[in-house]
This record gives C-alpha cells, structure tokens and sequence, in this order.
C-alpha cells in the first residue's frame, strides 16, 4: 500500500468488548450466541459493565460466565431469580440480570421467579425459551409445543398427558410488580434487531428502579429439535410464534407516563 | 444507599444496657446476637419453632437500614443468601428441620463456591413433618454433608442462650475465614425458653476479602461457581476443599468438660442434653454416683481426640441425645472399641428427664468395672447386649482388643 492512499477502511462489526475472545460450546444454529452478543453490546452502549453481576442459570447456558466479561454469581437450577435478589438487596448500585433457560425458569424455578416478579425486584431477566432441555438431551420441557416430539415426550407432546405450553411472561406480566414484559425472537436480523430494544428497555427499567422487567427471546434448538440450523430457523419464524406471539406484553412504566401526561 | 452496609459497623446498635442481666428468648437472643455482629442481610420463611428469629429481624434490620427479605419458602431463602454472601455481606438464615432439609441443595453450591453464611437451625421433631417440639434429630444432617457432594461445614451447638448469644459472632468469624457456610445446631428448647443472660455482643472484623463480587470495575471478572465441568478441575477442586476441612478440623475443635476430674461415668451430650445431663450429673452425686460431662460444642469438627483421651480414665461413656442415636456413632469412633459406650435417646420432642437418665447410669455401672481393670469387660458385654428396638437400651460397646461377644454379633448379623 502507498502511504500516499489514505486508509478508508472502517470498522462497522467488532466484538463488544463485554463479550469474551474465545469460542463458545454451544450447537452449530443455537441461539444463545446471538442473545449473548445482545447482552454484551448493550452493557457497553449503557456503559453498565463496571457495576454488573450476573447470575446464571443451569442448563446450556450454564457456562454464560465464560463468554461475558463481568462478575458472575452460579446459581442451583432454577433458583436464580432469588439469589438475584439477594445480590441486588445486598448491593443497591449493582445492575444485575439473570440469563435462564425454560427449563430452568418455568419448571423448576417457577416459585423463585413469580416471587421475585412479585415483589417487584430490581432485575433484569433474560429469558431464553427454546421449548426444550437442550443439555441433558432433548427432554420435553415446560414449554415444548403441543405435538412436538422430544426424548421424553417421543409421540409428540399431548394436552390430555402432558399438559400445555406454559405461557409464563404473560402470567408474570399480571404482577404490577413487574414493570416490563416482552417477547423477542432471534429468528431473522430485524427480528433480533427488536429484541436487542426489548432488552435496552428492560435494563432501562433497573437503572429507572421501576420495578422487575422480562425479556423472553424465542430461540432454537437444532440439536434437540432434529433440525438443521436452517430448519430450526424456519420452525421459530413460521411455527413457535403461533404458541408465543411476538411483542410488548406489558410496559408499565410507559403507561404510568402515559396516564400522568393524560392527568 | 450506596455499597451497602457491608462495610458499615454502626456502633450505634450497641444494647442499651450491655452490663445488666437481661431476660431473652433463645430464638430472640440468637437474632439480636447476629444483629450485633454486623449481619447485613437476613433471609428466612415462617416455621416453629424459630418464627421468633425471623419476626425480630424483621424489625430489627430495617431500622438500621439492613437487609431483611421474608422469601417465598426456605429454597428462596437461602438462594438470596447464597446471591447477598456472593457480593461478600454478612448474611444469615435461620430455619427449623424440614426448612432446612430444604436448603441442602443451595448449602451444598454454597460450600462448592465457598460462600460464607450463617444458618440457625433450631431443630424439631423428625422424621418428614415430624413434630414442633424439640429435638436433636437432625445430627446427621448438619454433621455429614447435609447436601450432596463431598462437603463438611462447621456445626456450633450452645447449650444455653447465653453461650448461643456468644458463639453467634463466632460463627460469622469462622464462616468468614475458612470461606465457609457454618451451621448453629440448636433446638426447640433452647429457642423457646427465656432465660437471664448478659449479652456479650461482639462485631467481628470481616474476613479476608478480594473474591467477592463488586462488579469488574478496573479489574478482572470474578466467577463463584462449584461447577467444575473437566473431572481432573474437579478433583483439584476437592483436594483443596478437603484440606481446608482438615484445616479447620485441626483448629477449631471445640468442646467442654465439667466434673469429669474424678467421674467414673462421662455423660456425652450437647445442647438440651447436656442441661439434662447436667442435672443428672448432680443427682448422681448425691447418691456417691460421679459422673461428669462431655460437651462438644462443635459437632463438626468433633472432638475425637479430647474424647479419647478422656475415655481411659472412665469406666463408661453414656451418650445422651434427643435422637435414637446419632452423635453416639461420632463417640463410638472416637473411643474406637476401647470404651464402653451406652446410648440413652428420645425422640418426637420428647425431653428425657434426670430420672430416666440415672436408671441407664445405674445400669451402666452395674455392667461396668473402674478402669484399668478391663475384666469384667467380656462379661458386662454379653450382658448388655443392645436392644436396637429399646430407646431406653439401645446402647452397645466392645472392651479393647477382644472380639465382640457373639450373641451382640450375632443380632448384628456377623
């Protein structure tokens, strides 16, 4: 190169710098490494890595801690939401989220996070929903599809059996103590693109101390749902929306303002 | 607020009145004591016989500008313990059997992630639902692991409220040091009683620092976790936590003993059962019986080698509990067969009383010989061959060096 050209190059991609330089576990087409890199851009748009704590969950994400440059805190399956709480309680200028699975937060760990919700904590959860155990192997999770084939529900998930899909964001966002509540998917850029706003505001509403905000992402499981990536994808878009419809289920703080701009 | 009381130490919450004797609750003693021990946050959920405890921090810490959460149930309770012990607060929980069956799985993540905490269980009636009454059934548990996994935590037993009040800052101390959850055994009788006590607060200084979560501002990522995915990691791992526990097994035994100068008879209890114990003690001599006491004050670590150091100069250890025998095997191993060691026990809440205590002394030393003369040993174990069906009996033992006689063997199924 002649040192006569000037160098035009400009960088328009890089790696946050919350987000650690080594490869992750996860599956060719999961999501969890796009929900992460959300994380980590926006803890350093907001600048809030230098106070952050993290508290993970168990399941794939189990080893979020290894890919998010802040303080992290492990937590028994299911029980992060309470150990949040006492992370927040214990150091107010904390900003504190946890990252779970469905497994984790709407089976096992449905006491910790309706009472957490409840109470309105100061958190933020980031709620990844892939309708099934992608670690232990596939098994039907709380939030499997009805008619969907898993390791544990091998003819296909049936009401009469096993149940329905628990729609736990929405019976959360019944709370006032929750002050957001929204569902995101990972299943196209514009897609994610909305889900990165949907967790902007959700830590808006900590740093706002307003109340408990959710962020649920819809995200795949090409492993466990015998898809490849490009299937799993198309199943998210066309098929997982029908039983979790995208959107703001509740925003409470907007219609807090909006009522006082009424008055 | 900013950072949290965990650096604060107000000495403004010194008691009134330190000097004077002052008529407390065990469960109300037992909170005050952590609240003048510099506890920043204090989780809990209802069950009797502590609900006192968590009604008295619910007063207490937020008037001094504390942490106090009543959780959704004894899970979420000791996860928040576990979360405020991550950012390095002084954090207690309390809770009575069944609710602390419930927190083994976070004791164990706790001790895997060395997280200091303070756990009070102030022990009822067993097995499931039990009974609300008194007990010390829950020996096992707190002295054997608890939770899952290779782990041992320091277990403080008071016998009195008085001793409860000081061995509160103690037990913040240790968990503190070794990095560790510590247990204080007690049980429906002492939270439940009131007795005079002069309180002897103390706020220890904190303990070494440098692990606890802040957020990374200006350093490296902190990471508290017992995950340790690669089996050799984890072997590390246990290796280091093990010579921790040898650690503290070495320094921190703790245990008392009162007349045992001139006993021919030691009784073995802690808590309830030692007050017990204690007026049978009394008893006995009057009636030219001389026992003594053996207290142990930490269960784990337990005092092996005092008590066997003890035992030669006694015809017979008496172990006493409220359980159908659990510290009496920790006693069994202490002596190690060199020693005749008899079993009284109840259980369902009951208390014994001196007098069923001193008809097992009597019966004990009538099966027994003054040492060292070990010849009557063979004989007195043929005949006191253990009644595992007997709570009133259910002891056993084996002179030093013989084999055991064969009708105890034989019901053992050798």
């Amino acid at each position: 190169m002649s040192t006569l050209m000037p160098d035009t190059r400009r960088v328009i991609y890089r790696r946050p710098t919350m987000l650690t330089d080594r490869s992750t576990h996860y599956c060719p087409g999961c999501g969890h490494g796009i929900v992460h890199r959300l994380v980590a851009e926006l803890l350093d748009e907001m600048d809030l890595g230098p106070r952050t704590i993290g508290v993970g969950s168990v399941g794939c994400s189990v080893f979020a801690s290894d890919y998010l440059a802040v303080d992290f805190v492990e937590s028994p399956h299911g029980r992060a939401p309470a150990v949040a709480t006492g992370v927040r309680r214990a150091r107010p200028d904390a900003f504190v989220f946890t990252y779970q699975g469905d497994g984790d937060l709407a089976a096992i760990g449905t006491a910790e996070i309706v009472h957490a919700a409840a109470r309105g904590e100061r958190i933020s959860v980031i709620f990844v929903n892939n309708g099934i155990y992608g670690m232990t192997g596939g098994q039907m999770a709380p939030t499997t599809l009805l008619g969907q084939r898993t390791t544990s529900s091998p003819a296909g998930r049936e009401a009469r059996t096993e149940g329905y899909p628990i729609p736990i964001t929405e019976m959360l966002a019944l709370l006032p103590g929750v002050a957001y509540a929204a569902r995101g998917s990972i299943a196209d850029p514009q897609l994610v693109g909305r889900t990165k706003a949907m967790l902007r505001r959700a830590f808006e509403v900590q740093l706002a101390d307003a109340g408990f905000s959710i962020v649920e992402v819809l995200s795949t499981c090409p492993v466990g749902w015998g898809m490849t990536p490009t299937e799993s994808m198309e199943h998210l878009a066309r098929d997982v929306v029908q039983t979790y419809p995208l959107g703001v289920i509740v925003d409470r703080v907007k219609e807090t303002a909006a009522s006082a701009g009424r008055g | 607020m900013a950072a949290v009381a965990v650096t604060e130490r107000d000495p403004a919450v010194a008691a009134p009145e330190a000097a004077r004797p002052i008529l407390m609750k065990g469960n109300e003693a037992l909170a005050e004591a952590a609240v003048q021990a510099g506890c920043d946050a204090y989780f809990g959920y209802p069950i009797t016989p502590q609900a006192e405890l968590l009604e008295w921090m619910a007063r207490r810490m937020p008037e001094l500008g504390r942490v106090f959460v009543q959780a959704e149930s004894e899970l979420g309770a000791i996860n928040m313990a576990l979360g405020a012990a991550a950012t390095g607060a002084r954090v207690l929980v309390s809770s009575s059997s069944p609710g602390i069956s419930l927190m083994a799985e976070a004791m164990s993540y706790m001790a895997g992630s060395e997280l200091p905490m303070v756990l009070i269980n102030v022990m009822r009636g067993g097995p499931g639902l039990g009974s609300i009454g008194p007990s010390q059934s829950d020996y096992f548990q707190a002295t054997k692991g608890h939770g899952h996994g290779d782990y041992r935590v320091p277990v403080l037993a008071p016998s009195s409220i008085a001793e409860a009040v000081a061995l509160v800052p103690d037990a913040f101390e240790l968990a503190e040091r070794y990095r560790t959850p510590v247990m204080i055994l007690t049980d429906g009788v002492i939270g439940q009683a009131m007795e005079p006590v002069v309180p002897t607060y103390r706020t220890p200084a904190p303990g070494p620092r440098g692990w606890e979560l802040t957020g990374a501002n200006g350093r490296p990522p902190r990471v508290l976790r017992s995950l340790h995915l690669r089996p050799e990691d984890l072997e590390g791992h246990n290796r280091r936590l093990q010579a921790k526990f040898a650690t503290i097994a070495e320094r921190e035994v703790r245990w008392a003993g009162e007349d045992l100068d001139d006993a021919e008879i030691a009784i073995v209890a802690y808590g309830t059962a030692a007050r017990v114990a204690r007026t049978a003690i009394e008893r006995a001599r009057e009636h030219g019986l001389r026992l003594g006491l053996f207290r142990p004050i930490t269960l784990w670590p337990f005092p092996s080698r005092a008590l066997a150091a003890v035992a030669p100069d006694l015809r017979a250890l008496l172990v006493l509990e409220m359980s159908a025998g659990q510290m009496v095997e920790d006693v069994r191993l202490a002596v190690d067969g060199r020693s005749a060691v008899f079993f009284h026990g109840r259980t369902g809440g009951m208390v014994p009383t001196p007098g069923e205590v001193l008809d097992v002394v009597r019966r004990a030393w009538a099966l027994t010989v003054p040492p060292p003369d070990a010849a009557g040993a063979a004989e007195a174990a043929a005949v006191c061959e253990p009644d595992p069906f007997s709570l009133l009996e259910a002891g056993a033992w084996a002179a030093a060096g013989r084999p055991m006689p064969s009708a105890v063997g034989a019901r053992n199924g050798r």
